[in-house]
């Protein structure tokens, strides 16, 4: 299974071995990684899953769809690589993958 | 409807179209719960063809008021969020009642005041202020906790976010009821009474808006307002409208969640006990004190186009309440709905914020403040009693208390 790293604010790395097909955000939530809500329950309408993609990934991550994007746009603290976990799925190309947890999810 | 017969005691036998879920009265005398939980099993697409406000469909279940809610190419925000079309000769345009582009735009001028980087440096003057109020509290004698708590913290709190001057702060407390107010609700005596008082506010902004320009390190809302490139050259009008938008939306809807859980704690007692034993839990007793309370009962949205829901059609140009109230108890998402449980897995996915482009802005301060308050509570007292009955507010759309009789023991 493709493992992914989560580095949370505090520093902390969790890294967990991921089922392809699962978006970022439930093999976070199913691994007990903190740091996200995810409010809607992964229908990209909260934006309470937000990760920023660790440079060197963002070519294989690729950018933000239409509708994560008009949530995304919306939020004060987004950085450059950043997405919402819900609308990132797990494949085998991802394994490795490396995302920050921001510290408040808004 | 004639305000003399107490219609919802008929409840059961009426035909569903003469429901009209909307009604003042239903919130006022409490009746609510029994009217949705009759629209989700019977009509979760419900039309109401006649009514003060004019025609309009209730979409009663969390499934379809989140898909309403994430559709905004289909259902706008346009023009207004309440049941009420506005006053042509008296629009408040404020961006929740807009759709993007314009929206997107004002709404990211005034969101980093309440993003939560910034709240954290708010959450030390937060504490301090909630500690001033509780310790000031006369314990052992009967007083509204509306009033002396509710009110006092979302006041005190709103002023700060505005830099508005602590001692008028009573006065964005009066503007934010007038603001929702009609001639019915006891607030104000007519439409030019509450026009005078609004342009009132106005006036009073318009000063420190002039105070503020150029002060653009300003991190209080009307130095953002004042000096943000998408909002310097609003209209009167829309300024008007935002103010009244980020009065209502951290004043009404904080305040009534504070009043809320109080009462939610006090109807079940285990849950007060649970929490004794295990203060610990506040921070997952939030989400679902505002889920119980849902301090906004609804939202309007306006149809774009014709289209299908749950096999009803609804047309072009029709107006559509998402009730946030009725997703709130929906038994399929929340299990044994009506009860607050403190520790509730899944109180985070209530409605209350609404879902989408709209969620509500100011969702972290609105929780940080009843977090911090119910952290100083349970560290003074062991019972916030209710010991008489609230006095709910007749408004269909800020479900809130007037009164609220307690007294409070020390621990």
């Amino acid at each position: 299974m493709p493992k992914i790293t989560y580095i949370t604010h505090d520093g902390q790395e969790h890294a967990v071995d991921a089922a392809v097909g699962v978006s970022v955000m439930s093999a976070a939530l199913d691994n007990g990684v903190p740091g996200i809500d995810a409010d809607c329950g992964g229908e990209c309408s909260c934006a309470t899953c937000h990760v920023m993609v660790a440079e060197d990934w963002w070519a294989k991550t690729g950018g933000p769809n239409d509708a994560e994007e008009a949530m995304l746009d919306l939020n004060p603290e987004r950085e450059s690589t950043s997405r919402l976990s819900c609308q990132m799925e797990v494949t085998d190309e991802l394994d490795g993958l490396i995302v920050r947890v921001p510290e408040f999810q808004f | 409807m004639s305000e003399a017969i107490s219609w919802t005691d008929n409840l059961q036998q009426m035909p569903l179209g003469d429901i009209e879920p909307a009604h003042p009265e239903i919130f006022q005398r409490h009746g609510w719960q029994d009217v949705f939980a009759r629209l989700r099993a019977e009509a979760p697409v419900h039309y109401c063809a006649d009514s003060e406000v004019g025609p309009y469909w209730s979409v009663s279940c969390f499934q379809d008021i989140k898909y309403v809610d994430t559709h905004p190419e289909i259902f706008s925000s346009e023009g207004s969020i309440v049941l009420a079309d506005p006053e042509e000769d008296f629009p408040l345009p404020m961006f929740i009642a807009m759709d993007p582009p314009k929206h997107d735009v004002q709404r990211k001028t005034v969101s980093p005041v309440v993003a939560p980087m910034n709240l954290k440096k708010l959450e030390g003057t937060i504490r301090e202020r909630v500690c001033r109020i509780l310790d000031g509290l006369p314990v052992g004698e009967r007083f509204n906790w509306v009033d002396k708590v509710s009110i006092e913290l979302t006041g005190m709190m709103l002023a700060t976010l505005f830099d508005f001057p602590q001692e008028d702060r009573r006065k964005l407390t009066r503007w934010s009821d007038v603001a929702t107010a009609d001639e019915n609700s006891g607030i104000v005596e007519s439409e030019e009474q509450r026009r005078a008082e609004l342009l009132e506010c106005l006036t009073y902004f318009n000063e420190l808006w002039q105070q503020r320009i150029g002060r653009t390190d300003g991190s209080d809302l009307i130095s953002m307002l004042a000096n943000g490139e998408s909002t310097k050259d609003m209209s009167p009008e829309e300024y008007l409208g935002n103010l009244v938008l980020l009065i209502v939306g951290g004043n009404d809807t904080t305040r009534n969640s504070i009043s809320g859980g109080v009462l939610a704690l006090n109807t079940y007692p285990e849950e007060y006990d649970k929490l004794r034993a295990n203060p610990g839990l506040i921070p997952q007793m939030v989400p679902e004190i505002i889920r119980w309370q849902t301090p906004l009962a609804y939202m309007r949205r306006t149809a774009l186009m014709d289209t299908e829901l749950r096999g009803q059609t609804i047309r072009k140009g029709d107006k559509v309440a998402m009730w946030y109230v009725s997703g709130n108890r929906d038994e399929s998402v929340f299990e044994d709905g009506d009860r607050l449980i403190i520790d509730r897995p899944n109180a985070r996915q209530h409605l209350s914020f609404g879902y989408g482009i709209h969620r509500c802005m100011g969702n972290r301060l609105g929780e940080m403040q009843l977090r911090v308050l119910w952290e100083e509570i349970m560290k003074r007292f062991r019972h916030v009693e209710v010991v008489g009955e609230p006095e709910r507010v007749r408004s269909p759309f800020v479900k809130g208390y007037a009164d609220l009789p307690v007294v409070v023991h020390p621990n």
